[in-house]
């Protein structure tokens, strides 16, 4: 378990959190830049003294401004990739894996660091420096770097936005299986929340130095605790496996059941993006009409009113959130436990391989 | 003929260049035309020139030693950190370039002189500087040592911090992030303020005249051997001169080759 309070003041606005996230879960979280995020993980990292704060993972205390503790940067086992990778450019590929392993000897950490490399499939370029590189390959060394001395605790900036459309994908569904394995507790940063949806077991949306919302994406999605968390969250993010259809569509069987075509491309894996307000809701047994193609038979769950709309959140194999007006939610009958249909056109759906 | 098309601003500049290379690089030609290789070999033989060459090298030497041994800690204290009072220490750490080598002198024999602020202190440790070797080392420490705090500084400040934060989350002290990250990859500017400086104190003058006088074999470098022949013998001063010049060219352009070589490769990004 990682746990982070701070509150510390930073130019124009405080910081104040309380965080945690336990053992092989990652906490996403997501917010707009200048929001605080990466100051969170430069406070559990060591290398921003809030004024006050404590940071524990696991039984180590690292920080505790009570108590006058504050455990320097090196002795906090953290392992933290940086937004733009900060791979030390005046080190091979191999070396700057090695570096965290400076108590081995020379050929022990040249094995280690090569082991490492070939687990995100870039031994090969073990003798390369990092300015020869592309992204991707930066990014695979400096995950590697990051797990190399065994870290007690996991801390991602922007881990993907450096990366290229094409790259994010195959690096991100790595990532995501990085985190999963890891064991140890996990703090992504991101100001995608797609990613952070993808990435994350749990997202925290944060705004002006401030969590704002934490919870699973459904939740989020669902219950908005506030018009800028329902703007912020924007999608409903679903996952399944796409393939392309004799009608030139692309149709996707989601993960756990049921299906939904989209006009996007997409083979294999693929997460599906479909925003609140796109999704209408029609009673259980009134016949299919109009002109949408995707139908997911529902349950709803939760009713939340945001600003002059309402938040519908909807039991299905993979929860869905539709919005809606007020009129439409009386008009509709709608209470926990009402039965519906969720529908949404095939060109609303969006896809991105993951 | 047609005017070239791109107009006079180009021709202006183009003339200014030209202006500007030959007035600097005429007196170092004129050194080497002037000079007959039978007086280069004569005038080296003589007593006092070898002499002098050894004695340039080894302050020269010693006075880098112990500008890159303080001034580096020093510089990258300066760049890395941000307290009252720091712009001030910038400027009295620049001081000494704008001071001329004769102050620098009088200031040296007033601070380390016998009678000097510390004179007692260091007659009393049994430690001779004016008129020794040693003097010759601390003149042109003091004289050659801003040229590299400079350059060290702002190559430490040009550095990439996130460098800096992932060698600490990746286990290393402060103490190591600062040799194993920060002295490689600011590697060729501090190199380049090391070329500065060293050309520097090769050819100080002034203040080792000052403080540690001019005494063959003792504290007689080469610029002050060429400034007593001067008077006297003529072809010799150019001669020992054409020696200055070399020396000098060789080390900057060993210097310049060492820092784009591939024992620093990849420091630039």
């Amino acid at each position: 378990m990682l746990r982070v309070e701070a509150r510390a003041r930073l130019g124009a606005f405080a910081l104040d959190v309380v965080l945690e996230t336990p053992a092989g879960r990652c906490l996403a979280l997501a917010g707009p830049s200048g929001a605080g995020k990466t100051s969170v993980l430069r406070i559990v990292a060591g290398l921003l003294d809030p004024r006050h704060g404590r940071v524990s993972c696991g039984d180590e205390v690292w920080l505790d401004t009570a108590a006058g503790i504050d455990v320097p940067p090196e002795r906090r086992r953290c392992g933290y990739v940086f937004q733009e990778y900060a791979l030390f450019p005046h080190l091979r590929a191999w070396q700057n894996v090695a570096y965290p392993l400076h108590d081995l000897p020379r050929r022990e950490r040249r094995r280690r660091a090569l082991e490492l490399l070939d687990r995100f499939g870039v031994a090969h370029l073990a003798d390369a420096r990092p300015r020869t590189l592309s992204g991707g390959e930066r990014q695979r060394v400096s995950v590697a770097r990051a797990l190399a001395r065994r870290p007690a605790a996991l801390l991602l900036d922007e881990p993907l936005s450096a990366l290229d459309a094409r790259t994010r994908a195959s690096a991100g569904r790595e990532l995501a299986a990085v985190l999963r394995d890891s064991g140890v507790p996990a703090l992504l940063v991101t100001h995608d929340f797609t990613e952070a949806a993808l990435l994350g077991d749990r997202v925290g949306v944060i705004d002006g130095g401030r969590v704002v919302q934490v919870g699973t994406v459904a939740e989020l999605a669902a219950a908005p605790a506030s018009t800028f968390v329902a703007d912020f969250t924007g999608a409903v993010v679903l996952t399944g496996i796409a393939r392309p259809g004799p009608d030139g569509l692309t149709h996707v069987a989601l993960d756990g059941g049921g299906d939904v075509a989209s006009t996007e491309p997409g083979d294999g894996p693929v997460a599906v993006s479909v925003h609140p307000w796109e999704i209408v809701l029609t009673p259980a047994d009134t016949p299919r009409s109009g002109s949408a193609q995707n139908h997911i038979p529902v349950e709803v769950t939760s009713i939340t009113a945001v600003g002059n709309r309402i938040r519908v959140g909807l039991a299905a194999p993979q929860p869905l959130t539709a919005e809606i007006t007020d009129a439409s939610a009386r008009q509709l009958a709608l209470e926990p436990g009402a039965r519906a249909v969720a529908t949404w056109k095939a060109t609303a759906t969006r896809l991105l391989s993951r | 003929m047609r005017v070239s098309r791109r107009g006079w601003f180009p021709v202006l500049l183009a003339a200014a260049l030209t202006v500007v290379l030959s007035f600097l690089t005429l007196p170092i030609v004129a050194i080497f035309v002037d000079t007959r290789p039978l007086d280069l070999l004569s005038s080296l033989g003589e007593d006092g020139a070898l002499e002098a060459l050894r004695l340039s090298l080894l302050c020269s030497t010693l006075a880098v030693g112990l500008i890159v041994v303080f001034g580096t800690p020093a510089a990258y204290l300066l760049a890395m950190s941000r307290f009252r009072g720091r712009a001030t220490i910038v400027t009295l750490v620049e001081l000494p370039l704008v001071l001329p080598p004769a102050v620098a002198g009088i200031g040296l024999l007033a601070a380390l002189g016998p009678k000097g602020l510390l004179g007692g202190l260091i007659q009393d440790a049994g430690v001779q500087l004016v008129l020794t070797t040693a003097g010759v080392v601390l003149a042109l420490t003091f004289v050659a040592a801003p040229f590299y705090l400079r350059q060290a500084q702002s190559a430490f400040e040009a550095l990439d911090r996130t460098w800096l934060d992932a060698s600490r989350t990746l286990g290393a002290s402060e103490a190591r992030t600062f040799l194993r990250v920060a002295i490689p990859t600011a590697g060729p500017g501090l190199i380049s303020g090391l070329a500065l400086a060293w050309g520097r104190a090769l050819g100080e003058f002034g203040a080792t005249l000052m403080f540690a006088g001019s005494f063959r074999g003792i504290t007689q470098t080469v610029p002050l051997a060429i400034y007593e022949r001067f008077s006297t013998d003529f072809t010799g001063a150019l001669a020992l001169s054409t020696v200055l010049v070399a020396v000098s060219a060789a080390l900057l352009l060993s210097v310049k080759l060492l820092s784009g070589s591939a024992w620093l490769g990849g420091a630039a990004r």
